[in-house]
């Protein structure tokens, strides 16, 4: 059995105007840490929102741990835990009071799972009379968190909890659900950042309501059909708008300093270079690379 | 059961967590009850008078000696001619004109009838009207003794009348307005209150996480209906507190009867505020869409204007709206001493309206889009 299932799912809004979700299959299998990649508008959120009840889809089935979303939604209630990507817990209350509520509406109470929250919440019990409004960003999301596993669920969604966090608040996050995977929670997450998806098992690259890819990151980098180079120079900017217009020239992008480029068949990357030069680019250096998740994912929009 | 009391507690930590909310809570009814129903007076009092006497004879003057005694009236000016009066009225410094024409005493004595002239500045419809009637009656008065001075024997089959009011003896304006207002600073508290809390569940997101977790649907919505019941019920002592004293009303009634209709109305108000949250996302449309039908139920529930007096049409919608039958009970309880059986229908018109109304908004609450 799966953790979570996804059958053909489609999800339209405003009388099928738009299209959220688009024929969406997907497996995540028992204890796994499985992320969703994708830009904003991708369907992240209206994906979580079919597997944690809130939303019916239009066409296909939605199950969690073999229960469907639609009939057996009161079961999933009490086996899930779900952090929406807005921070939604009561900014009036404190943070014990938030958690004390949330733990009571699901029957339970904060020291019955306290082994499993301990480590976070350890790092906001200081702040335990402090209204849940006047938290910063990254303790917000510890206590979001908290709140979300305080009935020790079964399998946990996170919504983007990292987007709008600190760099090192983000690494902490990604450290403390390696360890809720270890006590065998299953994790779906959501983000929009390409570097966070190495942290994760499995993940699905999702553009335009459509998965483009399900796998391994590893795995998903290994499938670049082609040769990819870095190439630099000191116009930059200039660089890219020749490397556009290149007849050998497959695709070409911006990466930090350098652009990434991947080239047509019987091109070479010394020939460009050369070719660069002789057009009055200085200092072009080109290096073959490694591709990454981000190169993949911009590789599988182009083609889509 | 411990869910519903942890949800209950979780309410009222929040509404006396906010200051502001809590202070216009109580504070609102409580200063407009005192303000509302002094300002609100329809006794017509000070009527200004402009006098076009005519005939200067003892008959004229004592009219207008009788007039300036009733106490209602202040006579502003006695002009020569009508023409002049009337800018005292254009310059709105007069609201009546009376014109006593010349030879108004000789008529009188000599062919037992004579007309006088009375001009009424209809731009303030109520003082107009009741400002006139006054004038009349003094006038009417005024006659009766003349026919007495004018030595006729038998005065023939004069029609006297002698009034009294009944549960309000001195037909004072504020017996009729205090029980009223604080119906409405009810409605209005209970109808916003409740609708705009739902609202900001959803609007601040808060909703989503309540979501999916195994709440009951009950649990919910009687975790929001229950504070707000309680609050209301404060400010409605607190109203009658107010009304007593400030306004020396005591109800005459039970007070069993008085809180046994209050809270099914508080019931039935506040299943509109939560059908109203139910319809609308955020907190502007709920004011807005409260503000609609509150401002409806002010003006077409007999408050300011009697619903038998209304059109047709007009009477419909004053029935269909929980605030009309409400006053009237409040009325009857307050003022008459009406017992739960004389205003049994306007008790199960409130029943009604309140299993309508929170049924409907309970199948229109979903857990789910």
């Amino acid at each position: 059995m799966s953790a979570v299932l996804l059958d053909h799912i489609t999800k339209t809004y405003d009388n099928g105007k738009v299209l959220a979700v688009d024929d969406v299959s997907l497996q995540v299998a028992e204890g796994e840490l499985f992320g969703l990649i994708g830009p904003d508008g991708a369907g992240k959120t209206s994906l979580f929102r079919i597997l944690t009840t809130l939303l019916l889809p239009d066409k296909g089935q939605a199950a969690v741990r073999g229960y469907d979303c639609a009939k057996d939604y009161k079961i999933i209630r009490s086996k899930i835990g779900y952090m929406p990507g807005k921070f939604s817990l009561y900014q009036d209350l404190t943070v014990k009071e938030n958690l004390d509520f949330f733990a009571t509406l699901f029957g339970s109470s904060i020291t019955e799972n306290y082994a499993l929250i301990k480590d976070i919440y350890e790092q906001i019990k200081p702040f335990n009379d402090r209204r849940a409004g006047k938290l910063s960003g990254g303790m917000k999301q510890k206590l979001a968190l908290c709140c979300a596993l305080i009935h020790k669920p079964e399998v946990l969604f996170l919504d983007e909890p990292t987007t709008g966090v600190d760099v090192v608040s983000r690494k902490e996050f990604w450290e403390m659900l390696r360890q809720l995977k270890q006590q065998g929670i299953t994790i779906v997450v959501s983000t929009p950042y390409m570097d966070e998806a190495m942290l994760c098992e499995r993940i699905a690259l999702i553009q335009g309501g459509k998965i483009m890819s399900v796998d391994t990151p590893a795995a998903i980098m290994a499938q670049f059909p082609v040769k990819l180079y870095a190439i630099k120079a000191d116009n930059i900017y200039r660089l890219l708008t020749a490397l556009r217009t290149n007849p050998t020239v497959e695709s070409s992008y911006a990466f930090g300093e350098y652009i990434h480029i991947t080239l047509h068949e019987n091109a070479t990357i010394a020939g460009l270079q050369q070719q660069m030069q002789r057009e009055g680019h200085t200092n072009v250096a080109a290096k073959p690379i490694q591709p990454g998740v981000e190169d993949s994912f911009i590789r599988l929009m182009n083609q889509a | 059961m411990k869910v519903l009391r942890y949800i209950l507690r979780k309410e009222f930590r929040q509404i006396f967590r906010d200051k502001t909310i809590l202070a216009m809570m109580f504070a609102m009814p409580t200063i407009q009850l005192i303000i509302l129903p002094l300002a609100m007076n329809f006794d017509v009092k000070h009527v200004n008078l402009a006098v076009v006497d005519h005939d200067h004879s003892s008959y004229s003057q004592q009219l207008l000696t009788k007039i300036g005694a009733s106490g209602y009236f202040r006579i502003v000016a006695a002009t020569a001619s009508f023409k002049e009066a009337l800018t005292y009225i254009e310059k709105e410094k007069a609201d009546l004109v009376l014109e006593i024409p010349p030879g108004f005493e000789s008529n009188l004595v000599r062919e037992g009838t004579q007309k006088l002239g009375v001009s009424v500045d209809a731009i303030n419809g109520t003082k107009a009207a009741i400002g006139g009637s006054y004038l009349q009656a003094v006038i009417l008065d005024f006659n009766k003794e003349i026919r007495i001075n004018a030595g006729q024997t038998k005065p023939s089959g004069v029609i006297d009348l002698t009034y009294s009011n009944w549960f309000n003896p001195l037909a004072e304006y504020r017996f009729y307005v205090v029980p009223a207002v604080l119906v409405l600073l009810l409605t209005l508290i209970g109808g916003f209150m409740s609708a705009l809390n739902i609202v900001r569940e959803k609007e601040m997101g808060t909703i989503e996480q309540i979501n999916v977790t195994p709440i009951r649907k009950w649990e919910f919505i009687l975790g929001k209906l229950i504070p707000f019941w309680v609050v209301g019920i404060i400010v409605f002592t607190l109203g009658l507190l107010v009304a007593w004293g400030v306004y020396g009303i005591w109800p005459v009634g039970s007070f069993v009867t008085l809180y046994l209709l209050a809270a099914v109305y508080l019931v039935a108000l506040l299943g509109f505020g939560l059908l109203v949250s139910t319809y609308t996302s955020n907190q502007l449309q709920a004011m807005f869409v409260a503000f609609f039908f509150v401002m409806i139920f002010m003006l077409m529930s007999g408050l300011f204007t009697a619903v038998e007096s209304m059109p047709a049409w007009a009477r419909v919608i004053a029935n269909l709206t929980p605030v009309t039958h409400f006053i009237k009970v409040i009325r009857m309880i307050v003022l008459k001493g009406s017992g739960l059986m004389d205003v049994k229908w306007e008790f199960l018109y409130l029943v009604l309206f309140a299993m309508v109304l929170n049924g409907w908004a309970i199948v229109n609450y979903r857990k789910t889009t």
